[in-house]
């Protein structure tokens, strides 16, 4: 059963952790006890070396059987011939970070790769906070891997930067090639496209979610879908709905016809409603449906049967997010969904609408509720009263992101009650500094409760008026927590500080505007090596402390981004480092600067 | 709010307090928002159309905010009557849109580009002198679709013949520049 890609969060899916943690602090490498003296001492002498062979192959195969990354990384550190076992026998590479570790370095060491996930620049990219050219460009993954694997089928790149030639690249290296999933990637643009759909021609999933596709004048687009073989396709998943530009709907369609296995389809705002409608017709196999806007009333021709089939397509729909439904068009919907379990919606759908869903959806287990104007003033349609009530009705609920505009810590705690099953708590309240709607008081017991109640917490985003406190709670009782994303909170260092103390299982730290400063940055010394990447721009940081930090861990890259120039010297504007065997990118832009 | 920058230039990002148009800029920003008056709160938020938003708040991916259709919601009834124009930029990625009717002229509009692109440096062209050896300028495409340079005609007349702004290489637009 293939994972559900669509965020690829690795709290989620449940296979998250460390990636390759090589000797982080000896001095060598590999791995420890070179024969195989057993700690019982069963064997005085040293075993002839005919059976270290043996023993390798036989591992090889029960290896096959460990799926899990973090388990194979335990696997690899038990002696040498385990990890020699264990290289052979990986069929998926992970990199969390494009830039811990080289190219090179990689294709080295695992030798059978089918599969490579890979994911570049720090999430904040996300919201303009990091510069065009900053890095994370893909090509020379690429060569390294059409010279290592030539049985590869997938590649699952998040945040990266690619470029059309790449995607030639991979299309010519890679006979066998099968999945190409590109999350909030950049860089590429049709004749890309057209060449993957083109030449690989064992294609199963190509799936563009929220990429920037390079902007195309009209006769620079290259009409891709028409490439695509005209024989049956194997294709199961096709999403598009990001390209900017009109498709081909005629070859589209008979792309549709002659895909017997799709699944999963998602076009474009540019396929009316009318043509979505013919291709579910030819597509009545279909699982997932969606498109990236929903056209306005006007455009659905008054006709019978198009009205009768509108039910169908809002309920397909109303998981894209996008379509602007208000609780009223969804109540008779949601009333029969009683399976559903994702469910992403725009807050048009009030708190009336998610009252309506925590009275049917009782399998639900993840929700995310995202703001029609994504401004700080916006009126705000959800609230604390639409939370509480999720949390009444949801008990399974895993994930939740939420964006609102007032909320309590009450509803809050409620959820905190409620909901132990939650992984994933991540609550937007869009007014910065907004204190609980009805006590007036900051929000830290809410987040407190979150910490304290959710005891499977592996990721956390707070927002609101908070202080110190909040964050004394998240590092007394967030032990499991490995995200964690801060903006505009805090009040001293001593709240950075009880994080990087009091938080064994953290991975990645993103923080915004918050007043942290160089005392707090060193107190976290102890725990940059088991982390994948430190994030924060806007707070009180100086060049003194991060050159201090740079000198006592060698093995971290400190990235200072400068994208003002005009700023004071001594002042870091944005600070990002994450832990590398790389050593410093040779790639990095003007506005980098690497202590 | 837009007026005040801070002295490093990075007003946009800075913690603040207060009524838009004062200067109470504070790095760490504790106390609660004026209690009791919610009122008056709510209408300050709508008075303020052109209240500087902070770079990337609240965390949604611009691609979302771009894609929603262009239907406005009964509370910006107001701002549906903008005029909104598409903004492109040399190198860029992805596009911008924005509302020209809120700018009261062309040094407002610039000010207004250089917050939303100045990940790109684009700032680099106020603060050379006298705008000569600038690394971008801005140019737009009228009614007649011709490409023009901005700054030429009176504001008003911009405003109503202009349907898309791009913001070019310096190099490229010096060619309009002599023609003139």
């Amino acid at each position: 059963m293939r994972e559900e890609r669509s965020d690829m969060s690795e709290d989620e899916d449940g296979g998250g952790g460390v990636e390759q943690k090589e000797r982080w602090g000896s001095s060598h490498g590999g791995g420890c006890c070179g024969s195989a003296k057993s700690r019982g001492g069963v064997w005085t002498d040293p075993p002839p070396p005919f059976s270290d062979q043996v023993l390798e192959n036989v591992l090889e195969n029960v290896l096959q059987f460990l799926v899990c990354r973090r388990d194979r990384n335990a696997a690899s550190l038990v002696c040498r011939s385990w990890y020699r076992a264990e290289a052979q026998s990986r069929g998926e590479l992970f990199i969390g970070n494009c830039y811990a570790v080289s190219p090179r370095r990689a294709t080295d060491r695992f030798h059978r790769v089918r599969s490579v996930v890979l994911k570049g620049k720090p999430r904040f990219a996300d919201f303009s906070l990091v510069p065009l050219g900053w890095g994370a460009h893909f090509s020379p993954w690429a060569s390294a891997m059409a010279a290592a694997y030539p049985w590869l089928e997938r590649i699952c790149l998040k945040r990266m930067s690619i470029a059309d030639d790449d995607l030639s690249l991979l299309a010519f290296s890679f006979p066998f090639f099968k999945d190409l999933t590109l999350i909030c990637c950049d860089g590429f643009g049709t004749p890309g496209l057209a060449v993957i759909a083109e030449k690989c021609r064992h294609l199963r999933v190509l799936d563009l979610i929220e990429a920037y596709l390079e902007e195309e004048e009209e006769d620079e687009v290259v009409d891709w879908i028409s490439k695509f073989p005209q024989t049956t396709t194997s294709l199961e998943t096709l999403g598009f709905d990001c390209v900017d530009s009109a498709v081909n709907f005629e070859a589209l369609e008979a792309l549709v016809a002659r895909s017997p296995a799709l699944r999963q389809l998602r076009v474009n705002h540019h396929v009316t409603v009318d043509q979505l409608f013919r291709l579910m017709v030819r597509a009545p196999q279909l699982t997932h449906l969606g498109t990236g806007s929903f056209g306005p009333p006007a455009a659905l021709a008054p006709q019978g049967d198009v009205m009768e089939h509108e039910a169908d397509l809002v309920s397909a729909f109303a998981a894209s997010s996008f379509a602007e439904i208000t609780a009223d068009e969804l109540k008779p919907v949601i009333h029969h969904c009683h399976n559903l379990q994702k469910f992403w919606v725009l807050d048009t759908v009030r708190d009336e609408g998610l009252q309506a869903v925590a009275a049917t959806c009782k399998d639900l287990r993840e929700l995310r509720v995202f703001p029609l104007n994504a401004t700080e003033d916006s009126e705000g349609f959800v609230s604390d009263v639409g939370l509480a009530a999720i949390s009444e009705g949801c008990r399974r609920l895993r994930s939740i992101l939420y964006f609102c505009q007032q909320m309590t810590n009450k509803a809050v705690i409620t959820m905190s009650k409620n909901c132990q099953e939650l992984v994933v708590f991540r609550l937007c309240i869009m007014g910065r500094h907004l204190p609980d709607h009805h006590t007036k008081e900051p929000m830290d017991e809410g987040f407190g409760a979150i910490v304290m109640n959710c005891k499977k917490l592996t990721r956390l985003a707070v927002s609101g008026l908070l202080t110190d406190k909040a964050f004394g709670y998240i590092g007394k009782y967030g032990k499991s927590i490995r995200t964690l994303s801060v903006a505009f909170a805090g009040d001293s260092d001593v709240g950075l500080r009880y994080v990087l103390e009091g938080c064994p299982k953290l991975q990645k730290l993103e923080i915004r505007d918050s007043p942290f400063g160089d005392p707090a940055l060193l107190s976290g010394i102890h725990q940059y090596y088991n982390m994948r990447f430190l994030w924060m721009n806007s707070c009180k940081l100086s060049i003194r402390g991060c050159k201090d930090v740079a000198q006592r861990l060698p093995r971290l890259v400190v990235e200072v981004i400068r994208d003002r120039p005009e700023a004071d010297e001594e002042t870091v504007e944005k600070l990002y480092m994450y832990r590398s065997l790389a050593g410093p990118r040779n790639d990095a832009p003007p506005f980098v600067k690497i202590l | 709010m837009e007026d005040v920058k801070g002295s490093d230039g990075l007003g946009d990002t800075e913690l603040r307090l207060g009524l838009p148009g004062t200067s109470t800029a504070t790095r760490s920003a504790k106390r609660a928002l004026p209690e009791g008056d919610e009122e008056s709160h709510d209408e300050l938020r709508r008075t303020s159309a052109t209240k500087a938003q902070v770079v990337g708040w609240p965390p949604i991916r611009s691609y979302r905010k771009n894609s929603f259709p262009a239907r406005k919601v009964e509370a910006e009834a107001e701002a549906a009557a903008g005029l909104y124009v598409k903004v492109s930029m040399d190198g860029a990625p992805f596009l911008r849109k924005i509302d020209l009717s809120v700018y009261k002229g062309y040094k407002e509009l610039r000010e207004g580009l250089d917050n939303m692109f100045k990940c790109f440096s684009f700032g680099e062209l106020s603060r050379r002198e006298g705008g000569s050896g600038s690394e971008y300028a801005i140019t737009y495409e009228d009614k007649d679709g011709d490409l023009m340079l901005v700054g030429d005609v009176p504001w008003e007349m911009f405003i109503s013949s202009c349907k898309r702004l791009r913001i070019m290489k310096g190099s490229e637009a010096r060619g309009l520049e002599s023609r003139h």
